[in-house]
C-alpha cells in the first residue's frame, strides 16, 4: 500500500507537469458546460440531470485518453524496466496508477461543482441526496473505466492502440443499455445486467443498492487483476 | 555472493540465455562481454528480476533466490538498464526524491543522501533542471546516482558508456571504478577496453553460452601463444618467400603496400622469439628493414577468436 500511494502520487504530479493533463481537462470542462447551461437559458431548466447523462458519454473519450499513457509509455520509453527492479510488485504498480486516474476524475469532477453552485444561486429546490449518490455513481463508473483503461495501456506500448481498444470496451459497456430492443428477450436480462447505465441510472436517481456497488466494484477488481497479469506476462514470454 | 544455477532464459524457440551458472564473491568486479544479441542483457534482467527464468535459479547471499525473495533481492541491488531509461518529464531532484522513497530511505537522512550522491556522481549543477533538457553524459550520471542512493552491496551496470563521447566514457569509468571499491559490480559491455580498464575478473558469452570465465590477465595471457610481429621494408612482395623460406617458423598473414614499401605481418609461435633472426636476414641482403614491430595481443583478438564462427562472421 505504501508503494502504491508513493507512486499514485508521482504520476498524480506527472499528470500536471504535462499540458496534456490540462488540456483534457478544459475539454471536459467545456463540454459538460455547454451541456449544463444550454438547457438553462433555452428552457429556463436548472437540475444536475443534464450533467449526469452526459458525462458518462465524455468519459468514453477522456478516461481512455488520461489511462493510455499510464503503462503503455513506461513501456516504450524503457522506464517499465527502471520501475520494475525496485522493491514493488506489479499489483502495487498497478494500483497506485488507477489510483492517480482516479484522483484526476476527482479532481476534475470537482470542478463541475460549479454548476451545483449555479443552481444554488439561482434558488432552485434541490434534493441534495440524487446529487451526492450521483457523483458517488459517476466516481465508481470513473473507476471502472480507469481500470479498463489501464489494462488496456499494460497490453501494448503503443498509446493509440492502448486508447483503441480501452474506449471499444467502455463504449461496448455503455452501449449495451441501448441495444436491448434488438436483443432476443432470453438474454436481454444478462445483458441489461452487465450495462453499466443500468447500475448507474439507480445511484443517479438517489437510490444506494449495494448490488450496483458490487457491480462497479467487482468490474474495478477484475480489470485491475487483468492489468497485473498482463504486467507480469512480460516475466514468461 | 551470487551465484547462477544453470539459468536458461528462451524467447519462444530462440535460447537468449543457455545454461549459465558462475558464481561472484562479494566485492569482485565483474566484466560481463559479449557481441550484441548474446544474452549479456537478458542474463542480467533476470537478475534483476525484471524477467523470470526458463529454468534455473539465481541465489543471492546464499539464503535468497529471485522465485521467493524477488523484493529482498531488488531491495539490494542498485540497477542501471541498458539505454539508461529515467522518467524525463521529472526534474533529476524530483526524481531521485521519487527513487528515494521507493527505496524506503527515511525522510530525514534524503537530504544527506542526496548529498553523498551528488558528490559521487557531480551532478549539483543540474539538479533541479529536468531531465530531458541534460545531456547525454549528464543523464548517465543521474542514471547512476539513482542506482546507488540507497547504496546497495551489489550495483549492475548494463552498458553504462553506449552513446557517450571519448570523454564522457573517461568520466564515467572513473566513477564506476570510485563506486566499484566497496561494491560487487557487474558491468556488461560489448566494448572491450571499457572492462579490460575496470574489471577484476572477465566472462565472455556467445549465443547464450559462456565461453571463456577468468581474471582479465589469465584471458590474456591463455591467448598469447602467438606473436604478432608488423615488418615494414622495401623488399618487393615477390621476395617476401625468401624470408619465409630462410625461416620456416614465420608464417606470412598479410601484405600491404604503403607508398615505396609494403607492410609485412608476420606470426610465429611465442615460445621461440625470431626478430633476431629476421634481422639478421635483412643484414644479410640488401632490403632494408625500416620498421620492426610487435603488437601486443589485447582482449579485442581474444575476443573475436571466441565469438567468431568458423566461417568468419560474428553472430
Amino acid at each position: 500500500m505504501r508503494y502504491s500511494k508513493l507512486i499514485s502520487k508521482k504520476e498524480f504530479q506527472t499528470y500536471f507537469q504535462s499540458p496534456a493533463a490540462y488540456i483534457v481537462m478544459v475539454v471536459f470542462l467545456l463540454i459538460t458546460g455547454w451541456f449544463f447551461s444550454s438547457p438553462l437559458f433555452l428552457n429556463n431548466q436548472a437540475d444536475m440531470r443534464s450533467l449526469f447523462g452526459i458525462i458518462p458519454i465524455i468519459y468514453l473519450f477522456f478516461i481512455p485518453a488520461i489511462t493510455m499513457g499510464l503503462v503503455a509509455k513506461e513501456r516504450s520509453s524503457g522506464t517499465l524496466e527502471l520501475l520494475t527492479t525496485l522493491p514493488v510488485n506489479d499489483a502495487e504498480i498497478i494500483h497506485g496508477k488507477f489510483l492517480s486516474a482516479l484522483g484526476l476524475i476527482a479532481v476534475t469532477m470537482l470542478f463541475t461543482l460549479i454548476h451545483l453552485f449555479t443552481i444554488i444561486i439561482l434558488g432552485t429546490e434541490l434534493d441534495y441526496g440524487p446529487i451526492f449518490t450521483g457523483y458517488l455513481g459517476l466516481l465508481l463508473l470513473g473507476g471502472v473505466y480507469t481500470s479498463v483503461g489501464i489494462f488496456t495501456s499494460a497490453l501494448t506500448e503503443n498509446q493509440i492502440v492502448a486508447f483503441i481498444i480501452s474506449f471499444l470496451i467502455v463504449f461496448f459497456l455503455f452501449i449495451l443499455e441501448y441495444t436491448l430492443m434488438i436483443i432476443p428477450s432470453g438474454v436481454a436480462g444478462f445483458f441489461q445486467y452487465i450495462s453499466v447505465g443500468y447500475h448507474l441510472s439507480n445511484l443517479t436517481r438517489g437510490v444506494i443498492d449495494t448490488r450496483n456497488i458490487i457491480y462497479f466494484l467487482s468490474l474495478i477488481v477484475f480489470f485491475l487483476r487483468l492489468a497485473v497479469v498482463a504486467m507480469e506476462s512480460r516475466k514468461w514470454k | 555472493m551470487i551465484r547462477l544455477e544453470n539459468l536458461v532464459k528462451n524467447y519462444g524457440q530462440v535460447h537468449a540465455v543457455d545454461n549459465i551458472s558462475f558464481d561472484v564473491p562479494e566485492g569482485q568486479i565483474l566484466g560481463f562481454l559479449g557481441p550484441n544479441g548474446a544474452g549479456k542483457s537478458t542474463t542480467l534482467k533476470v537478475l534483476t528480476c525484471f524477467l523470470s527464468p526458463t529454468n534455473g535459479n539465481i541465489i543471492v547471499d546464499d539464503k535468497y533466490n529471485i522465485y521467493e525473495h524477488s523484493r529482498e533481492i531488488r531491495q539490494m541491488i542498485g540497477y542501471l538498464p541498458e539505454n539508461n531509461p529515467l522518467y524525463t518529464d521529472m526534474t533529476v531532484y524530483d526524481f531521485l526524491a521519487f527513487i528515494a522513497d521507493m527505496r524506503s530511505i527515511p525522510k530525514q537522512e534524503f537530504k544527506q543522501t542526496l548529498r553523498r550522491v551528488i558528490s559521487k556522481t557531480g551532478i549539483e549543477e543540474v539538479i533541479s533542471k529536468r531531465i530531458d533538457t541534460l545531456s547525454k553524459g549528464y543523464k548517465q550520471r543521474v542514471g547512476l546516482a539513482q542506482a546507488i542512493i540507497h547504496d546497495p552491496r551489489i550495483l549492475i551496470l548494463d552498458e553504462p558508456t553506449t552513446g557517450l563521447d571519448p570523454n564522457q566514457i573517461i568520466e564515467i569509468r572513473e566513477l564506476i571504478q570510485e563506486l566499484g571499491k566497496d561494491k560487487t559490480l557487474i558491468i556488461s559491455s560489448h566494448i572491450l577496453q571499457e572492462v579490460q580498464a575496470v574489471c577484476d575478473r572477465i566472462i565472455i558469452i556467445n549465443k547464450g553460452k559462456i565461453v571463456a570465465d577468468g581474471a582479465t590477465e589469465e584471458l590474456k595471457a591463455a591467448h598469447r601463444n602467438k606473436t604478432h610481429l608488423v615488418l615494414i621494408s622495401d623488399i618487393p612482395q615477390a621476395e617476401i618467400a625468401t624470408l619465409t623460406q630462410a625461416i620456416p617458423a614465420l608464417t606470412l598473414i598479410e601484405t600491404s603496400s604503403e607508398a615505396d614499401n609494403t607492410k609485412y605481418e608476420i606470426e610465429f609461435d611465442t615460445n621461440q622469439d625470431f626478430r633476431k633472426d629476421i634481422y639478421n636476414w635483412f643484414k644479410q641482403t640488401n632490403w632494408v628493414l625500416l620498421e620492426m614491430y610487435r603488437e601486443s595481443v589485447s582482449l579485442e583478438d581474444v575476443f573475436r577468436n571466441l565469438t567468431i564462427d568458423d566461417g568468419g562472421t560474428t553472430s
